[in-house]
């Protein structure tokens, strides 16, 4: 029930962490009720973020909401205009060239590298060494910069349309892309001998946040957070989309459930990454980067569900159309928000240095939760 | 299973049940009724087993509210769409928090931006807006003309 | 070189008399104490949405904002010296924002970073839990266009507010002066 921050008839402590804490990735209100340092219930509160982005797109027509998603799950931009393209062209049934679809990938592949990046620094810093936050953040520039030359952005790209992508890829982009992924693999090791193999790190990290299977399905986690249970959701895997079924590369599954397992599944997934990309980088057919579509979209009437693979989970898109140029109903259908609502389970029972840890590989990103 | 064989299975549990034709998943029209019951013999009947609700959805048809569960099955892999009409003006139906613990925060989402009432939902409150926010934002005749610029 | 540079624009102001034994200082009082406070403003740690990513670039290696003195970003407003809103203000964090202000102690800054927290940016229309523009709940020093400012705007932005406040010309400054 609502708890107000104070002591409680048993002599519990309410407390609040956030909205304004360094650890709490963004803008996230929890009320902590604590018997001691242990925590008894853990309670989030929502909305501080909340743009009201379904209602807006609601006036928005379907080239015009894509970009708002971008904002959404900031780290994930380019999947998540990918979830919302891939609803229109089902809608309109169009056809992508082969050549967008393999540039879709591979943005894809490298922003998912760039929000695991981001996240092993985040996260590292909120368990309290501050240098990989610096080592992350070096890599991430490297893939801004590749970015920024092809789509014109370095954070939110509106680079991915209905029909393909919007521009054609700059003429460095293969070179810069193949010297990032020699340039990253003699780091990860560093990432390896900093963080993974150190004893501080893996007393805090093991034992602590336990998530079983049965637990992960009920709460609707996806991502690495159900993968780390042993729950195989990997959209890419189970309903292959673009060319994601021609590239070989394998689920991460780990069956420990807690953080040092999710933490695992994150690294190895960086690696899976990079493989799909070096498959791809030398292999992007030629032809046209869009297919020909109208100026202005309408979808006919009827709903339409597309799933995506975020480095989060599973993002999807339920558009409700009555055969206007702009949707009737949208729905966004966030990764963050159901991973959040297993917090409380995870957490009761440790300490607030634990809380941190847990919420630190959840990787929560709060504008996706609130929308 | 595919669509058909899922339809066959469905009739028998709920004879009542009406199906949408032409689209990608099985669309069942349930009444929030029996809600309940349809909901524990998705989850629990062998051969359905749908244990992952990933999409629970409120609509404004403007004539009434119209409730959209997404479910889909990790043991079997098969998908399906359950949909149910609520009142405009009374909207409730069963909560489902007790066969699938994601409900509970989605459930808090429709009753904070479209007003439907969950029976038996634990710890039904505003989840996004403030407390003191009065109406239902996501709701097609919502006029706020303090906030909203329209365009 | 650039640190040589910023050092030649922004002399230690007032006249420096070598003499034996050291030297004399002649300047003004209100001269000396803007420079040391524009060369050591402490940042909040306050991000709510998108910019705040940029934010963290701009604390990172390779666009280090701690050359310019904003080395230590505190998480408590009682020890921070400027705010610097990144991201979107919705209505439901408006009454936390103000507290922070109200929290900071004199004399402080704001740099409203970003189209969301100047005017509302891309959530302008339509959309009924926005405050369109940070400045409606506390008063902003230096505005950043851009969706999200690149790690370079951000420079500029802190290093105009230095200018600004070196010069005498920020609201705190005119509300001393004018008593």
């Amino acid at each position: 029930m609502l708890e107000e921050v104070g002591t409680t008839e048993q002599g519990e402590l309410v407390i609040n962490v956030g909205p304004q804490h360094p650890s709490t990735h963004g803008v996230l209100h929890l009320i902590i009720t604590l018997s001691g340092e242990t925590i008894r219930k853990v309670e989030p509160h929502l909305g501080y973020i909340h743009r009201s982005i379904e209602k807006m797109c609601e006036s928005l027509s379907y080239r015009q909401f894509i970009y708002v998603t971008s904002r959404m799950d900031y780290l994930s931009s380019h999947i998540n205009n990918h979830g919302c393209a891939l609803c229109v062209e089902k809608g309109l049934q169009i056809e992508v060239p082969p050549r967008a679809q393999v540039i879709r990938v591979l943005m894809n592949e490298l922003t998912r590298l760039a929000s695991h990046q981001l996240w092993w620094g985040a996260m590292a810093m909120d368990v309290g060494a501050l240098t990989p936050f610096f080592h992350a953040f070096r890599e991430r520039e490297a893939i801004n910069e590749i970015m920024e030359e092809t789509c014109g952005a370095r954070l939110t790209m509106n680079y991915i349309v209905p029909g393909g992508v919007m521009a054609e890829l700059h003429p460095n982009f293969q070179k810069k892309v193949k010297e990032f992924i020699t340039f990253f693999k003699s780091k990860i090791g560093e990432y390896d001998e900093l963080v993974t193999d150190n004893v501080i790190f893996q007393n805090r990290m093991q034992g602590v946040g336990y998530l079983s299977r049965e637990d992960a399905i009920s709460y609707g986690c996806t991502g690495p957070t159900a993968r780390a249970s042993g729950v195989s959701c990997d959209i890419r895997k189970l309903y292959p989309y673009e060319v994601y079924d021609k590239v070989q590369f394998e689920e991460v599954l780990e069956t420990g459930g807690d953080c040092y397992a999710r933490y695992l599944v994150r690294m190895r997934e960086m690696r899976q990454s990079m493989s799909i990309i070096e498959q791809l980088i030398d292999n992007i057919p030629e032809g046209d980067y869009q297919a020909k579509t109208k100026a202005v979209l309408k979808l006919p009437k009827g709903e339409f569900f597309s799933r995506v693979e975020t480095a989060r989970g599973l993002f999807g898109v339920y558009i409700i159309s009555e055969g206007g140029t702009t949707p009737y109903r949208i729905k966004f259908r966030s990764p963050g928000f159901s991973n959040l609502s297993a917090l409380d389970h995870m957490a009761r029972g440790h300490k607030i240095g634990d809380l941190v840890a847990i919420m630190g590989t959840l990787d929560l990103v709060i504008p996706d939760i609130d929308r | 299973m595919n669509n058909d064989e899922l339809k066959l299975q469905l009739s028998a549990i709920l004879p009542s049940a009406v199906y949408e034709e032409g689209t990608e998943w099985l669309t069942v029209q349930a009444d929030a009724a029996g809600w309940k019951d349809f909901a524990r013999a998705l989850r629990y009947t062998p051969g359905l087993e749908f244990d992952f609700l990933f999409c629970l959805t409120c609509v404004d048809w403007k004539t009434h509210l119209g409730m959209v569960y997404h479910l889909t099955s990790t043991v079997h892999g098969h998908t399906i769409v359950v949909k149910s009409k609520l009142d405009r003006d009374q909207p409730v139906i069963e909560t489902v928090c007790d066969i699938w613990r994601t409900a509970e925060f989605h459930e808090r989402e429709a009753f904070d931006l479209f007003g439907v009432r969950f029976n038996n939902h634990p710890d039904l409150r505003r989840l996004f807006m403030t407390d003191e926010c009065p109406g239902w934002p996501l709701r097609k005749d919502y006029e706020d003309p303090v906030n909203m610029i329209k365009l | 070189m650039a640190s040589q540079q910023h050092t030649d624009q922004t002399p230690f102001p007032g006249q420096v008399h070598p003499t034996a034994g050291g030297g004399i200082v002649i300047s003004k009082l209100d001269d000396i104490i803007n420079w040391a406070r524009s060369n050591s403003l402490w940042p909040l740690v306050f991000g709510t949405s998108c910019c705040a990513i940029e934010m963290m670039s701009t604390a990172s290696a390779k666009y280090d904002w701690s050359r310019f003195g904003f080395e230590v970003a505190r998480a408590t407003p009682r020890q921070a010296d400027v705010i610097i809103i990144a991201g979107t203000i919705v209505n439901k964090m408006a009454p936390v924002l103000k507290r922070l202000y109200d929290q900071m102690a004199d004399p402080k800054y704001v740099i409203a970073m970003g189209a969301c927290a100047t005017s509302g940016g891309p959530f302008f229309y339509n959309t009924y839990s926005v405050v369109k523009g940070a400045d409606h709940v506390i008063p902003v020093d230096v505005y950043i266009a851009g969706c999200p400012p690149r790690p370079e705007a951000l420079l500029h932005a802190l290093i105009s507010l230095q200018e600004k406040i070196r010069s005498g010309a920020t609201r705190e400054q005119i509300k001393e002066e004018k008593g």
